[in-house]
């Protein structure tokens, strides 16, 4: 039996999220009393895994899937689960991990959670805590099935180090046609900005700044903490910025340890896309404004004032 | 072509949520049931196949029969007819199990779905039924063309977005970008009168059973008041946020 971790990756690179999940596939790994194997495809050196407790990793190369395919992924992963005998299969609740975990689960005719939160409060039944109605509650959820899917959430359970000396077989993944049915044509990415996915700090702003040509503050403001750019539903919907940037409850969820929301009143639907950020700050000049209510850290005042202040102390406060 | 677009029925998004029995159920009680909000954008996407492309729309739903003003909604808005599977929704899985049902009477070539449901945001729906029925599956999907029995697509990704190609049948979990929020439609008068005579037809389940349970829910931890600062002190701030929240 074994604990099975998918850790994704990009052009060969890990996501954060991988050292997450096989984190957390080390400690699901302990309560079951079996081993930590984590998967990659098309990583030439998965040997920074092993920090992170994987004593065992199995590298597919294969240059059919040199981008992420979904049917194919979930392909490889039941050949791989099904080789190394799986009771659990964790992949993270990502963009591209809730589009695989599902079509894992049919394959492998196992139950799925996704969005889980933390480790399993019993292992007999299988209990896990998810995030539900727009982070609004949690649900505890039993799998009740012999082999399990977890969709862990990001930044839930954290990366921990747990160095192990392992080793790194290779398996040779048969993929069909029929698997490479939906094929990537193009992909359009901002090159070296952060994204709302990655990031460990968000900076949000709303319609309080009257305008997209006073967005320059707020990059400025990421650029100075190293954080992704996001905005509230009304200035995505009047095109004052693109939809990826939208957050909430209908747009991008947000779960970044500092989340600074600039302007935005912080309605009910806004505030549920946000929640699961660890430290929310909000400045606006309104005091009744909800989002005072949801925040840890609140300043009254006018964003125009306020951020050029914030921009230039941070500037020192980095500099120091 | 003939559409399937799946309906989930859901809490407004400005609902209170609160659970009643020990925290075993969600407590329905003075909540306002919509069509789930990214249903929606995909409603909305196959009333354009309809009308541009003769395209017919049929709506689904698995649940019980307090699911029907939702259903009648959708056939307001301008689907054809309406299929109620009777049982309750336990779990994504077995939702799955009863559309691909459905789906293979009805011989559908395109399934249109929401990414997730805004009351359990499972996500799981649209790709459990791309797998058991072995369909193509675009997830997240905010762009949409058919020409024949080829697709073209777009999915969000991280920090931008993928264009794809792939073929009917096809199972599409769409979101905001698939339409415009300003084009989604509000039923009329005109679209209401028609629904009460569209076919809503209550079907019964297959026997599968649930893969996974809910045996409580919590709400969230009460948070503490906000600290607030002085706009003259953005200094104490960034004192907090390093030295307190330890997150800078």
């Amino acid at each position: 039996m074994s604990v099975l971790v998918f850790a994704d990756s990009s052009e060969g690179k890990f996501k954060k999220s991988a050292f997450e999940v096989v984190s957390y596939g080390k400690k699901i790994a302990e309560q079951l009393g079996s081993n930590v194997v984590a998967v990659t495809i098309n990583v030439a050196d998965a040997s920074e895994l092993y920090t992170y407790g994987a004593e065992k990793v199995v590298s597919v190369s294969n240059d059919q899937i040199t981008t992420f395919n979904a049917k194919a992924y979930a392909s490889v992963l039941k050949q791989i689960a099904s080789k190394e005998n799986a009771s659990a299969v964790i992949i993270d609740s990502s963009i591209d991990g809730l589009y695989l975990a599902p079509m894992v689960a049919v394959n492998l005719e196992a139950g799925y959670a996704s969005n889980v939160v933390a480790l399993p409060s019993s292992t007999s039944p299988f209990t896990v805590k998810r995030k539900a109605f727009s982070n609004k509650a949690f649900s505890n959820t039993i799998i009740s099935t012999d082999v399990k899917i977890i969709g862990l959430a990001k930044n839930s359970f954290g990366v921990h180090e747990n160095p192990v000396s392992g080793t790194t077989e290779s398996f040779d993944a048969q993929i069909t046609d029929a698997d490479l049915g939906v094929k990537s044509v193009s992909v359009d990415k901002a090159t070296g900005k952060v994204t709302i996915a990655d990031a460990d700090i968000v900076i949000s702003a709303g319609r309080g700044l009257k305008g997209p040509e006073n967005w320059g503050m707020i990059e400025e403001l990421a650029e100075v903490l190293g954080a992704a750019t996001a905005c509230s539903k009304p200035v995505s919907d009047l095109g004052w910025r693109p939809h990826g940037e939208h957050v909430g409850q209908t747009g991008k969820p947000v779960a970044s340890n500092l989340y600074i929301a600039i302007g935005i009143s912080g309605a009910i639907q806004h505030l549920a896309g946000i929640n699961a950020s660890k430290v929310k700050v909000v400045i606006n000049t309104d005091p009744e404004a909800p989002f005072f209510k949801a925040a840890d850290y609140g300043i009254v005042g006018d964003a125009f004032e306020v951020v050029p202040t914030l921009i230039e102390k941070l500037k020192a406060f980095k500099q120091s | 072509m003939k559409i399937l677009v799946c309906i989930s029925h859901v809490p407004d998004t400005t609902s209170k949520i609160n659970f009643k029995e020990n925290d075993t159920k969600f407590d329905a009680n003075g909540v306002q049931f919509v069509i789930n909000p990214y249903d929606e954008f995909s409603l909305t996407r196959a009333m354009w196949f309809k009308e541009k492309q003769g395209a017919t729309v049929t709506v689904v739903n698995v649940g019980n029969a307090t699911t029907e003003p939702t259903l009648r909604k959708a056939l307001a808005i301008g689907a054809d007819d309406a299929i109620r599977v009777n049982t309750e929704a336990l779990d994504g899985f077995l939702v799955a199990k009863q559309i691909a049902e459905v789906v293979k009477k009805g011989d559908y070539d395109l399934v249109l779905a929401g990414r997730e449901s805004i009351d359990y945001n499972g996500g799981m729906v649209p790709g459990m039924l791309a797998s058991i029925l072995d369909f193509n599956f675009v997830n997240g999907c905010i762009g949409l063309e058919i020409d024949g029995d080829a697709a073209t697509a777009s999915r969000e990704i991280d920090g931008g977005n993928e264009k794809i190609s792939t073929n009917l049948p096809l199972i599409i979990a769409g979101q905001k970008g698939l339409v415009e929020e300003k084009d989604l439609r509000i039923p009329n008068m005109r679209g209401i009168m028609m629904a009460r005579k569209k076919p809503l037809s209550v079907i019964e389940p297959v026997e599968v059973s649930s893969q996974t349970a809910t045996t409580s829910f919590e709400k969230p931890a009460a948070k503490g008041a906000v600290k607030l600062v002085d706009a003259d002190n953005v200094d104490e701030l960034i004192n907090l946020l390093h030295n307190e929240a330890k997150v800078i």
